[in-house]
C-alpha cells in the first residue's frame, strides 16, 4: 500500500503552503489585502495539515525520495514590488495546485477504503484549497494589467 | 437668523406623535426674508430630505422644508437649517489655481484645463490610460457622475474611478448586491409608519439622518409604538431610547448577529414556506450561526446572553420589522458579512417586500446612491455586471463605442487599490473632485506623502481651500448645491431635483461642465467619430441617463425634470408598469439573483475571492435570495501591551464630513467648535484625567491632541469625531484619521475606521 507517500505529499505541501502564504504576506507587507488574506490562507494551510496528521499517523507516511519537487523550486527567496507580486502569487497558485492534485489522487484512495474520515479531510481540502486558488486568481488578474503595462 | 425652532439646542424639535401616516411640521431657518423658494433637496446627509432654496437679490438667503415631500414632510435637521450659509462664505474658491514654483496661482480656465489635458495626453502615450485615475465624491449630482462615469470608461478607458463613497456607502451596496443580486435597497422610509419593531445596528440614526429619526420618534411618542433594539458600542442618543440596547466589543458585529440568528432559528421564528419558495443557502448558513451559542457570543463580545435571548425574542416574534445598518457595520471587521447578517434576519422571516418591513443598509452621504449607480464608483452604470459581457456589451452600444474600449478585464479599481498605485507610482494622474481624502482617508501621514509626491500630478476640484487642495498641482473652482441643477437619489430610492437658485461665485464651474470641458478638449468621440458627451445640459444628461437605466433596477425613464418638479420626490423604479415610482422592492419574493441579469457573480465573504460566471451559472438562482453566512474572524490589530485600547471613530451631528461646509456656520461650529476624546469614567479615573484635560492619543501610525470627555462610553474603547482638519485650526494634530489603519473589508473594500489599538497620556 503506497497511501502513505500521498498523505505525506499532501501534508508537507499543506506545510509548505503555511510557509509561503507567510513568506509572501512579509515580503508584500505594503499591499495590505495580501498580508492579510495571505496570513489567514496560511492559518487555513495550517489547520488542513494538522488534520492530514492524524492519518499520517494512521496509514504511516512515506517519506518522498523524489528530488527537487515543485514546492522547493518555487518561493525560494523574498522579491519586492509589483512585478514580484505577480510572480509569487503565481507561484503560490502552482503550489496550491500541487495540494489540489495530491489531494484529489488521495481522495480516490479514501473511496476505495471506504475509508469516510479520509474522506471528509480530502473533501476540506479541496473545498479550502479551492477558495485558496479562488483568491489567488482573482489578486494575479487584478494585479497584472498594472504591473504589465504601467509600472516602471 | 430666523428659524422656525432652535435646533441647536433641540435637535429634533417637538413631537408629532402618531401611527399610520407622519404630520407635517415645516422647518424654516432664514437671515432675511426670500423674494423667492427654489425646489431643491438637502445635501448634508443621506437622508434626502426634500426643501426650498430661499432666495433674495441673487443671493442663498435660507431654506425651508418641504412639506408635500416623502421623505421628510417639511422637516429639516440642525445642518441643513444652517449648512446652506457655506454658500455665501467669502472665501469660495473664485478662479482656477495651478502650482507654479511651489505656490498655488491664480491661472485663466483655458491655461488650467489646457495644462490637465496635456498631462493627460502625455500619461497616455507613455504609460496608456492606466496611469490615470479618478477620486471622486458622495456629493455631485446625478448626471455629474454619469457624465464622469462615461468619460472614465469609454473616454480614456481607465478602470481608476471610485469615490469616497468607498469609504461610506460600498458595504451597503455590497451587502445588497450578495443578498439580492442587484444594489437597491428594498424598502422604503415609510415602513416606519406602521412597523411593530426597528433594528439599528452600528447607526447612530439620532446624530446621523436627524429627521429619519425624527420619525421614529414621533412613533416612539405615539399610539403603539415600535420596539427599538440597538446594538452599538457607544451609549449614543440612539441607544438612550432603545426598549433594549446591546453594547458589543468592537469588531465583534459576526458573532453578536450569528448568536441572534441562531437563537431565532432555533426557536422556530422564521418563516420556512418563503425560506423554501424564495432563498437558497439555508443549510449553509444555519450549520454556521449553530455554531455560536448565546454563552459564546457573550465570551467573545460581551454582549450578555440574556440580553442575547431578549433582542432575539424581540426580533423573531415581531410581525413587522424595521432594520438599519451604517458605519458601525461598514468600517468594521467583517463589514459585508455582518451587514448581510441583517438581510439573512428579513430573509428567514419573511419580512420584506412589503409596508413596515424595510432594510435599509444606510448611505453615508447624500448622493452616495448615485455613484453607485451611474457607475462613478467601482461600479459599472445601472448596475451592470462588470463581468458579464452582454451588460458591457448594452454599455458599448448605448455609447456607441467598441466593446473593449470599457475596461472589463477585472472589478473596476476600488478607491483603496487607487491609492496605492498613486502611492506605487504607477497612477501617474490623480483627479479628485469634491472630497478632501487629506482629512477623511485612514492614515493621513501616508495620504500626505501620496499626495505630495514628485511623479503624481494631483487635480482637485473643490469649492473651498482645503487640506486636501493645498496640497495639488491643479485647483479647480467648484460650483455647488444651489448653484447648479441635478437630481440625486437618497437611501430609500427617492429621486430629487434640485434647482439652480444663484449663480455660482466668480469664475467657479459646475463639475458638470467641467467634466464636459474635459471630454472635448480631449477630442474624446464615439466610433462614428462623433462626440463621446452628446449632452450639454443637465437636463439632457438625465435623458440619457434615463436611458441607461432602462430594463435595470434603478429604472428612471418614468422621470422627467418636469415631473420632479412641483411635488415630492420618487422612488426609482419608475417606468411603464410603475409611474409615480414604486415604494418597495422585491414584493413578489423575486430578487434580481438571475445570472443574466444579477450585477455579481458573488464573492468568499473570507478573501473577496471572485466567483466566476461559469460557477454561478451552474448553480443559477433564478431569482431567489443568498442567505450567506460566514464565521468569525478577529480584527487585525487588537489592543495590547504598547497600545492597550481600542479607539472608535464616527460622527457628530452638527457637521457633515469634514466641516467644509458645516464648519463655515456660526450656528454650527459653535455648536461643536473642536474635536475630543471619549473616554469611560473608569479610564479617566485609571490614567487620572480630568474632563477637558489635553489628552495625547497615540497610534502606530500618528498622534493627535484631543481635549479628554468623559463618560457614555465602554471602559477599554475611546473616542474620537472624525470632521476636524486643519483648514481652521492647524495649532496642534486633530483629525481622527492621523491614526486609523490602511486596511479593508475583502468584499466591499470599504476600509476599517471603527477600530485601530491606541495609547492615551495626559500632555
Amino acid at each position: 500500500m503506497h497511501i502513505g507517500k500521498y498523505i505525506d505529499l499532501v501534508h508537507r505541501t499543506e506545510l509548505d503552503l503555511v510557509k509561503a502564504f507567510r513568506l509572501v504576506a512579509n515580503a508584500h507587507g505594503d499591499e495590505v489585502d495580501v498580508y492579510q488574506t495571505c496570513m489567514l490562507l496560511s492559518s487555513w494551510s495550517q489547520s488542513l495539515s494538522d488534520d492530514v496528521q492524524i492519518f499520517a499517523e494512521r496509514y504511516g507516511e512515506e517519506d518522498d525520495d523524489e528530488p527537487d519537487r515543485l514546492t522547493q523550486t518555487l518561493l525560494k527567496e523574498t522579491r519586492k514590488g509589483g512585478m514580484a507580486l505577480l510572480r509569487d502569487l503565481h507561484d503560490l497558485y502552482l503550489i496550491v495546485s500541487e495540494v489540489r492534485i495530491c489531494c484529489a489522487i488521495l481522495k480516490q484512495a479514501a473511496a476505495g477504503l471506504r475509508d469516510d474520515a479520509l474522506m471528509a479531510t480530502c473533501e476540506k481540502i479541496e473545498r479550502q484549497s479551492k477558495r485558496q486558488v479562488a483568491w489567488i486568481y482573482t489578486r494575479m488578474k487584478s494585479a497584472a494589467p498594472q504591473t504589465l503595462i504601467v509600472a516602471e | 437668523m430666523q428659524a422656525s425652532r432652535d435646533s441647536i439646542i433641540d435637535i429634533w424639535g417637538e413631537r408629532t406623535p402618531y401611527s399610520g401616516k407622519w404630520p407635517v411640521r415645516v422647518d424654516q431657518c432664514t437671515n432675511e426674508e426670500p423674494d423667492s423658494w427654489v425646489q431643491s433637496a438637502c445635501i448634508l446627509c443621506s437622508n434626502g430630505c426634500g426643501i426650498d432654496i430661499g432666495v433674495k437679490n441673487g443671493r442663498i438667503v435660507g431654506v425651508r422644508g418641504r412639506k408635500e415631500d416623502l421623505v421628510n414632510a417639511g422637516r429639516m435637521g440642525p445642518k441643513g437649517l444652517h449648512g446652506w450659509v457655506a454658500n455665501n462664505s467669502r472665501d469660495r474658491l473664485t478662479k482656477p489655481l495651478i502650482r507654479k514654483n511651489g505656490k498655488l496661482e491664480e491661472v485663466s480656465w483655458d491655461e488650467a484645463m489646457n495644462l490637465i489635458v496635456q498631462r493627460s495626453k502625455e500619461i497616455i502615450e507613455k504609460y496608456t490610460s492606466l496611469g490615470i485615475g479618478f477620486y471622486t465624491s458622495g456629493q455631485l449630482f446625478l448626471e455629474e457622475y454619469y457624465t464622469l462615469g462615461v468619460v472614465g470608461k469609454a473616454g480614456l478607458g481607465t478602470p481608476h474611478m471610485d469615490g469616497n463613497t468607498r469609504l461610506c456607502t460600498a458595504t451597503s451596496a455590497a451587502a445588497l448586491k450578495a443578498s439580492f443580486g442587484t444594489d437597491g435597497q428594498p424598502g422604503s422610509y415609510s415602513d416606519i409608519d406602521t412597523t411593530d419593531c426597528v433594528l439599528h445596528v452600528g447607526h447612530n440614526i439620532a446624530s446621523q439622518q436627524t429627521v429619519l429619526w425624527m420619525r421614529i420618534l414621533d412613533r416612539l411618542a405615539g399610539p403603539h409604538p415600535p420596539k427599538l433594539v440597538v446594538i452599538d458600542p457607544r451609549a449614543t442618543y440612539t441607544a438612550q431610547k432603545a426598549t433594549l440596547h446591546l453594547a458589543p466589543k468592537l469588531g465583534t458585529n459576526i458573532p453578536v448577529m450569528n448568536g441572534l440568528l441562531n437563537l431565532i432559528i432555533a426557536a422556530g421564528h422564521i418563516n420556512q414556506a418563503y425560506i423554501d419558495a424564495h432563498t437558497v443557502g439555508f443549510e449553509a448558513l444555519k450549520e454556521i450561526v449553530t455554531k455560536w451559542p448565546p454563552d459564546r457570543v457573550e465570551e467573545v463580545s460581551g454582549v450578555p446572553a440574556a440580553k442575547l435571548r431578549e433582542a432575539a425574542h424581540i426580533l423573531g416574534t415581531s410581525q413587522s420589522l424595521v432594520s438599519t445598518v451604517l458605519q458601525g457595520v461598514y468600517q468594521s471587521m467583517q463589514a459585508t458579512a455582518a451587514a448581510v447578517q441583517i438581510n439573512n434576519l428579513h430573509l428567514l422571516r419573511g419580512l420584506i417586500g412589503r409596508d413596515g418591513c424595510g432594510i435599509y443598509q444606510m448611505n453615508g452621504q447624500p448622493t452616495a446612491q448615485n455613484t453607485r449607480e451611474c457607475g462613478a464608483d467601482g461600479d459599472l452604470p445601472g448596475f451592470r455586471n462588470w463581468d458579464n459581457k452582454d451588460h458591457v456589451q448594452q454599455l458599448a452600444t448605448l455609447w456607441n463605442v467598441e466593446l473593449d474600449k470599457i475596461p472589463h478585464w477585472s472589478p473596476p479599481t476600488h478607491a483603496m487599490q487607487i491609492w496605492r498605485f498613486a502611492e506605487a507610482g504607477s497612477i501617474k494622474m490623480l483627479w479628485i473632485s469634491g472630497t478632501n481624502p487629506a482629512v477623511s482617508m485612514p492614515e493621513l501621514p501616508r495620504i500626505r506623502k501620496i499626495l505630495q509626491k514628485e511623479d503624481l500630478f494631483v487635480v482637485a476640484q473643490d469649492a473651498f481651500m482645503t487640506e486636501t487642495t493645498k496640497l495639488a498641482d491643479v485647483v479647480l473652482p467648484a460650483a455647488i448645491w444651489g448653484e447648479k441643477t441635478g437630481c440625486y437619489t437618497n437611501v430609500d430610492r427617492t429621486v430629487h431635483i434640485s434647482h439652480k437658485a444663484v449663480e455660482p461665485p466668480g469664475e467657479a464651474r459646475s463639475d458638470f461642465d467641467i467634466f464636459i470641458d474635459y471630454s472635448r478638449r480631449m477630442g474624446f468621440k464615439d466610433k462614428d467619430g462623433a462626440e463621446l458627451i452628446k449632452w450639454n445640459t443637465p437636463e439632457a444628461a438625465f435623458e440619457a441617463w434615463k436611458e441607461c437605466s432602462r430594463g435595470r433596477p434603478c429604472d428612471y425613464t418614468g422621470m422627467s425634470y418636469a415631473k420632479l418638479t412641483g411635488g415630492s420626490g420618487i422612488q426609482w423604479p419608475c417606468n411603464e408598469t410603475y409611474p409615480d415610482g414604486t415604494r418597495h422592492l422585491y414584493t413578489d419574493g423575486v430578487f434580481n439573483t438571475a445570472a443574466d441579469y444579477c450585477e455579481t457573480y458573488g464573492h468568499d465573504f473570507d478573501t473577496g475571492a471572485a466567483v466566476t460566471q461559469q460557477e454561478y451559472k451552474a448553480k443559477d438562482p433564478k431569482g431567489k435570495a443568498f442567505l450567506k453566512g460566514s464565521d468569525y474572524l478577529p480584527p487585525h490589530e487588537v489592543p495590547d501591551a504598547d497600545y492597550p485600547l481600542w479607539l472608535t471613530t464616527g460622527r457628530l451631528v452638527y457637521h457633515f464630513h469634514t466641516r467644509t461646509k458645516t464648519g463655515r456656520s456660526k450656528e454650527l461650529h459653535d455648536a461643536a467648535p473642536d474635536g475630543y476624546v471619549q473616554i469611560s469614567e473608569q479610564d479617566a479615573a485609571k490614567y487620572s484625567i480630568a474632563e477637558g484635560d489635553m489628552i495625547a492619543v497615540t497610534s502606530r501610525r500618528g498622534r493627535v491632541e484631543e481635549p479628554a470627555k468623559i463618560g457614555g462610553i465602554e471602559p477599554g474603547i475611546v473616542f474620537i469625531p472624525f470632521h476636524y482638519g486643519y483648514w481652521d485650526n492647524d495649532e496642534r494634530p486633530r483629525a481622527a484619521n492621523e491614526l486609523t489603519i490602511t486596511e479593508w473589508d475583502a468584499v466591499s473594500k470599504q476600509p476599517h475606521f471603527k477600530y485601530a489599538a491606541v495609547r492615551i497620556s495626559k500632555i
